[in-house]
């Protein structure tokens, strides 16, 4: 199963997304103008596409535009002005643009259909490469920003708050399907299914992105090999966020914060291999990280903050290794479903390590095994909580940490630190 | 009648193993406050004392104390007072005393660092800890005319509800775990004071681990304002029942 020739994480996504900037920039810049206001000779912003040729800028002034349907077949800048606002009036898409190079900036979007078959958006780019969706403000919508086997795109600084209120009826904020080198940096994103999409999306970034209110999954993920997502917000979602059948992903100084309910959790890592997670914090979450079938995973310099479980980890998980990681005032810190342990686990700061440091080098004298019995038992039996924090569970847990027979004996941090760690120097 | 309990109060406030327990307490809480940073933490910290030292501490003392004013007690009854008064007026006086020093102990303390509707609900977690346990220790005490056997009895009463009940509990839950327990092992919980209060606590406080499975049946369950009500009408019972089995027995004995 071992393949250690597998290259490091490329991040190619934000060159190339800057190369296309500069590129089609000046483009838009420098090129004929049309303008659209209700007032305006052209009143129509499918007229002004239509009357525009390739390549034309049209600038959309303060109004609201009663239009659906607008489809762009060339390479145009729509850029709005002022509050101009497109509303769809719940029927169908509105903007679908097919033209490589093209940029939607400053527009505000109302109003989307719904449509199981065809899954309206405000937004969607088709077979694009090098477009651009920034500035927009979109309310109420089905699908927000729909990308599809587009490539070098960028998609910033978007407010995007639908109204979902079923799982089944909702669409996604940001959804991209088939995709590389995508920059999806910025935006707000909440009241949808999943906040922010991806599938069979490679080489790609999510920066510095808040989803929150979701009714599933703040970041879906699938299918989608070496992207990065960084500086990431994701709370109050309803299942947490989900990572699962790729490779080689970054995971880096992101906030999971209060998802919180029966099967929630920080991040659910499924099926996922040779990745790197680190400088995140997990607040407040049912689980921290519920990893299944998770391999090779770099683990460091995280914070788990008041979780319920800090860590689930299956009995599938191998080869990951935890290291450098605080776990403070957690309920549990970790459990799993199996008598074995095939991860390793150091230099972590355990909250609930009762050790001593005599030799005085930072690190615990005697090792400590942070999977707590009473976890395993709510595992098998989920009554057993009403025991929780009992005296006797409590005795039960420690004398099984000292002579474990029911907990994974192999599964220990043998050099537990006795500080936190500190995240820039340790 | 209040001369009696306020002369046993004073009498017992007086006495040195009441003050000692005072200081004891005060010195864990106050400890625990300015050890751990977060307020929630140190209340979890000092739930576990609570209710494993507290029920201890009362149901001993209580029954060394009642064993020791039998010659009180006995000339008090030379006077023309019920027997039932008498034992009550007794129990009150223990009651008071033991209930002020966990105020000044723990109260004291948990309101002082402000620890909110949840350092309320330990309070009065343990304040109900601590009359039901005096109430069991006079059960005792009056069953058994040795002192040591009463002692004996106070100390297993004490090890069964903090541990052995609990192991037993969990034996139940492996043993039954195909069928869905929840709402049995509420009942069960009933039969435990310590439970009791440690799940009215528990289930506001620390709700992260409780959530999800079958935390969601126990909090709405004790959450809610029924549960709520039936919780403190079986803490309430677990004082008033020993006491009443124990006036009864009291009325009866030969002394």
């Amino acid at each position: 199963m071992k393949d250690n020739a597998i290259p490091p994480p490329r991040r190619p996504g934000k060159i190339l997304a800057v190369a296309w900037l500069i590129l089609f920039l000046p483009a838009c810049v420098l090129a004929t103008r049309h303008t659209v206001c209700t007032a305006c000779p052209l009143s129509g912003i499918q007229k002004a596409v239509e009357t525009a040729a390739a390549g034309d800028t049209i600038i959309i002034r303060e109004g609201v535009y009663k239009e659906r349907g607008i489809t762009v077949k060339k390479r145009l800048c729509l850029i709005g002005e002022g509050e101009a606002v497109i509303d769809g009036q719940g029927q169908g898409e509105i903007l679908s643009v097919f033209a490589p190079g093209s940029e939607v900036r400053g527009l505000a979007f109302r109003n989307v259909g719904v449509s199981y078959t065809e899954d309206p958006a405000a937004i969607r780019l088709v077979r694009c490469e090098g477009c651009l969706v920034a500035d927009n403000v979109l309310e109420n919508t089905f699908f927000g920003i729909y990308l599809q086997q587009s490539e070098g795109c960028t998609v910033r600084g978007n407010r995007i708050v639908g109204r979902a209120k079923e799982e089944a009826s909702s669409g996604n904020a940001i959804h991209i399907w088939k995709g590389e080198r995508i920059l999806v940096e910025g935006n707000y994103v909440s009241g949808h299914r999943d906040g922010i999409y991806f599938e069979f999306v490679d080489d790609s970034e999510i920066r510095g992105n808040t989803s929150e209110g979701n009714l599933r999954y703040g970041l879906h993920f699938m299918f989608s090999n070496r992207d990065v997502y960084e500086d990431n917000t994701f709370r109050d979602n309803g299942a947490g966020v989900a990572v699962m059948f790729s490779r080689q992903i970054r995971m880096l100084g992101n906030t999971f914060d209060h998802n919180w309910g029966g099967a929630s959790y920080g991040i659910l890592l499924k099926e996922i291999s040779d990745g790197e997670m680190a400088y995140n914090t997990f607040r407040e979450n049912t689980r921290g990280i519920y990893a299944e079938g998770a391999n090779r995973l770099h683990i460091h310099h995280n914070e788990f903050v008041e979780n319920g479980w800090a860590l689930d980890v299956k009995g599938n998980c191998l080869d990951n290794r935890f290291e450098y990681n605080n776990f403070i005032a957690n309920t549990f810190e970790l459990t799993t479903n199996s008598r074995h342990n095939l991860n390793t686990y150091s230099n972590n700061y355990w909250g609930n390590y009762r050790g001593a440091d005599l030799d005085r080098d930072g690190i615990g004298d005697v090792p400590y095994r942070p999977a707590s019995l009473h976890a395993l038992i709510i595992g098998k039996v989920p009554a057993a909580s009403i025991l929780l924090h009992s005296f006797f569970m409590e005795a039960l847990d420690y004398a099984e940490r000292i002579f474990p027979s029911l907990i994974p004996e192999q599964l220990v941090d043998e050099k537990p630190l006795m500080k936190p760690a500190r995240h820039d120097t340790d | 009648m209040k001369k009696i309990i306020s002369f046993v109060a004073g009498d017992i406030l007086r006495n040195r193993t009441v003050l000692a327990y005072t200081a004891v307490l005060l010195l864990f809480s106050l400890g625990l406050f300015s050890l751990e940073p977060r307020p929630e933490k140190a209340l979890l910290s000092l739930m576990n004392i609570v209710l494993v030292f507290v029920p201890l501490a009362s149901i001993v003392f209580s029954t060394i104390h009642y064993y020791n004013s039998a010659e009180f007690m006995e000339l008090v009854l030379a006077q023309p007072v019920a027997r039932s008064r008498v034992l009550l007026v007794e129990f009150a006086g223990i009651a008071l005393a033991l209930v002020l020093a966990f105020l000044v102990g723990v109260g004291l303390p948990v309101l002082w660092h402000g620890a909110g509707t949840k350092g309320i609900l330990l309070v009065l977690g343990g304040v109900m800890a601590t009359v039901v346990f005096v109430a069991l220790a006079f059960l005792g005490a009056v069953t058994f005319r040795d002192k040591a056997q009463g002692i004996g009895f106070a100390l297993i009463l004490w090890f069964f509800f903090a541990l052995v009940f609990d192991a037993l509990l969990l034996l139940v839950l492996y043993n039954f775990s195909e069928y869905p327990l929840e709402r049995a092992v509420l009942v069960l919980t009933m039969l435990n004071p310590i439970d009791i209060a440690r799940m009215m606590i528990i289930t506001r406080m620390d709700a992260a681990a409780l959530m999800g499975h079958s935390g969601a049946v126990f909090r709405e369950f004790l959450a809610g304002a029924w549960g709520w009500v039936v919780a403190w009408l079986a803490l309430l019972a677990w004082g008033a029942a020993p006491l009443a089995v124990a006036v009864r027995i009291f009325n009866r004995k030969d002394l």
